[in-house]
């Protein structure tokens, strides 16, 4: 390929969607600590707009909507062109698909500070963001289509089946569970009814997870391991297995958040086997992953990423344990509503999630500025930071679930409870402490990820990756 | 793999394998009567339990309470009779919640008087030291904005006319302002005397929080 050619790969979108979701990354674990702390201290809830209902999804729709989308349209624009050899079909598109983004995140933020909520977890923004939600949705989806048909390379690896899954599984999710009926501009009412609701949502809410949270940040990792160790991926049939089973299997298990309630039990028995199933494709990565660096074990050491994707697919494989047992009846019934299941959330998404998105910058960011990264001894600090912030975190929300679990089934001799509701809450607050200190920590950690990557790209203008273009 | 060459067929496959499990276990329940129940017992919310479940939505309280008692015996010991599917036939969105940081009010209507949870939401750290639940005593200095109110539950299809909302509306109104009001006292206290004569934001949702749970309970007294 010519040095022309090279130089029209939009890498400027990248980097756009890289820094928005460092942006976004940021806002969100402020609010995260902001409501850490007034889980155990109710005086930081100072006006309507920072009360602990309605900055609870601020915290989860900006890391989840802000941060995850972001950093996902960051890579899979840089993986796209990188993996079909072809410049982005529409680079124009692609811009306005960052405006609207930014845009979209920042209204949905203010939004839901004002109490625009429609309540259902992970879909909280009202009908008019929804719409915008989708048109950028689309925006990315042509661009991602438009490229694959106009790829050079014949083959599409791994990585593209991930974003292309991707790309259908949160466009139907997202329509079918945001099907509203507006009153206002600012308030609407789904179409769904009571445990239809119920279902439906969780569904969408379990499979949101899994296609922003899992298939994505697979794509991540199973391009950006192999690029940053030059290990071929061990087997490629396992990924083509698990790539099928994942997908099949992830969108039968939505119920198993809703164990013990009036959805009807067949809902919920299917939903506990297939998650039970879940295990086997989400393993098949895992042990990919360990496989793939079969030999080469020192890079552990000797490579700054490889640690991040390691831990980052290790926490990957216990949760993925952790998720379908919580799913069983009789775990359910004692660890749901408790903060077990947030540590069971967090696991993923500060130890998996932000691992792998850490080390995809870290690899991407360099590359696409010609440059090296400002300093490999701060991202080791991030690391440390992040790994043992998250590590405390959810170890003390496990305890903490465990302990209120316990507390609520307790029963004296003669039958009657032996804690009412409060003792079992107030009993947690030495726990919410250290779950705030932990998440300072982790805050630490990622202030270094976003000052890191700062430095970086002002020690080095944009410019086209010259590199020669290899899968 | 002939597949892995064909992005279109490829996105085709894909949206194919996810639609399975979600027809299966999503779209077809969508149309069994047997996945949402529906009762004689459970009466629609009034257009002012409504707006009060509207406020409930708007400040997240889903966040913090559920609302569905699991048949288990330390929970029904704790709150009270099990949830059941046809309770929730009015209920869009449906409420259920996923944390309990906060006891479940699935059946907390008629639990406490109307003067307790004036109390209560004015200052929850004034009746229980250690709450660690968010102070509501502004909720007292908004007034209820009813404008909508028609609208919605028509949208909603609770088959009242402009007149019966309206009736409900001045019904409500005239319940909390009453003299004889057993909740006068607490009400007095924590509403503005502007707004004494008016609804609150805080007499829709304890209006909404009383509606709670409310006709499983008749029909329990009437067995």
């Amino acid at each position: 390929m010519s040095e022309a050619e090279v130089e029209k790969y939009d890498f400027q979108i990248v980097r756009g969607f890289a820094f928005s979701a460092l942006f976004w990354l940021v806002i969100g674990l402020v609010v995260g600590l902001w409501i850490a702390f007034e889980m155990f201290n109710p005086a930081l809830n100072l006006t309507p707009w920072l009360s602990f209902g309605r900055l609870r999804v601020v915290h989860t729709n900006g890391l989840g909507l802000g941060f995850g989308l972001a950093a996902i349209f960051a890579t899979s624009y840089y993986i796209l062109q990188r993996l079909t050899r072809t410049p982005l079909a529409f680079p124009r598109l692609a811009r306005a698909h960052l405006y609207l983004f930014n845009t979209t995140i920042a209204l949905g933020a203010l939004s839901l500070f004002a109490g625009m909520n429609t309540t259902k977890e992970y879909a909280e923004l009202e009908w008019p963001l929804d719409i915008a939600v989708v048109i950028f949705w689309v925006m990315f989806a042509v661009n991602v289509f438009a490229t694959l048909i106009k790829r050079r390379e014949k083959q599409m690896y791994i990585s593209l089946w991930y974003i292309i899954a991707m790309t259908v599984a949160i466009a139907i999710l997202y329509i079918v569970n945001n099907l509203e009926i507006p009153v206002t501009l600012f308030k609407s009412y789904t179409v769904y009814a009571g445990a239809n609701d119920a279902n439906v949502e969780w569904w969408y809410g379990h499979n949101v997870v899994g296609f922003i949270f899992t298939v994505p940040i697979l794509a991540m990792f199973y391009y950006f391991l192999p690029k940053s160790t030059g290990l071929p991926i061990y087997s490629h049939r396992l990924s083509i297995i698990s790539f099928w089973a994942l997908n099949f299997a992830y969108l039968w298990t939505g119920a198993h958040h809703l164990m013990l309630s009036p959805l009807p039990e067949w809902i919920q028995t299917v939903a506990i086997a297939f998650s039970i199933f879940l295990i086997a494709p989400s393993w098949g990565s895992v042990i990919n992953g360990y496989y793939t660096l079969q030999g080469n074990w020192e890079q552990m050491r000797s490579n700054y990423l490889v640690k991040f994707f390691i831990l980052g697919i290790t926490f990957y494989g216990l949760q993925t344990l952790q998720g379908p047992l919580q799913g069983l009846r009789t775990l359910n019934s004692f660890f749901h509503f408790t903060d077990w299941v947030i540590g069971h959330v967090h696991m993923g998404t500060m130890g998996w999630v932000t691992m792998i998105i850490s080390a995809s910058f870290y690899y991407m960011i360099p590359r696409i500025n010609n440059c090296e990264i400002y300093s490999i001894k701060l991202a080791n600090t991030h690391f440390w930071l992040i790994l043992v912030g998250q590590l405390v975190w959810t170890i003390t929300m496990w305890i903490a679930g465990i302990q209120q679990g316990a507390m609520l089934k307790a029963t004296n001799p003669d039958g009657s409870l032996m804690y009412n509701f409060l003792d079992t809450l107030t009993s947690l607050y030495p726990y919410y402490r250290l779950r705030f200190a932990a998440g300072v920590i982790y805050f630490a950690g990622i202030v270094l990820f976003t000052w890191n990557l700062i430095m970086t790209v002002r020690k080095a203008p944009l410019q086209a990756d010259a590199q020669p273009t290899t899968l | 793999m002939g597949i892995t060459s064909k992005p279109v067929v490829f996105a085709v496959l894909s949206a194919v394998v996810i639609l399975i499990g979600t027809t299966v276990t999503v779209f077809i329940p969508l149309f069994m009567p047997s996945t949402q129940p529906v009762s004689a017992y459970v009466k629609p919310y009034t257009s002012v339990e409504l707006e009060g479940r509207d406020i409930y939505m708007r400040e997240g309280c889903n966040n913090c309470h559920t609302q569905t008692v699991r048949p288990l015996r330390t929970e029904v010991l704790r709150y009270g009779e099990y949830s059941k599917g046809e309770e929730f036939a009015y209920d869009r969105p449906f409420l259920w919640g996923s944390r309990r940081i906060g006891p479940d009010l699935n059946r907390v209507g008629g639990k406490y008087p109307d003067s307790w949870h004036y109390r209560h939401l004015q200052s929850p750290q004034g009746m229980f030291e250690k709450s660690n639940m968010p102070p509501y005593g502004w909720m007292a200095k908004n007034k209820l904005d009813t404008q909508y109110s028609y609208k919605k539950t028509s949208i909603l299809g609770y088959g009242y006319t402009e007149s019966d909302v309206q009736q409900q509306i001045v019904q409500c109104r005239s319940k909390v302002t009453a003299e004889s009001y057993p909740a006068k006292e607490s009400r007095d206290q924590v509403t503005p005397p502007e707004l004494r004569n008016d609804l609150t934001e805080m007499d829709a949702i304890i209006a909404y929080l009383q509606k709670l749970g409310r006709d499983v309970k008749n029909l329990e007294t009437k067995k």
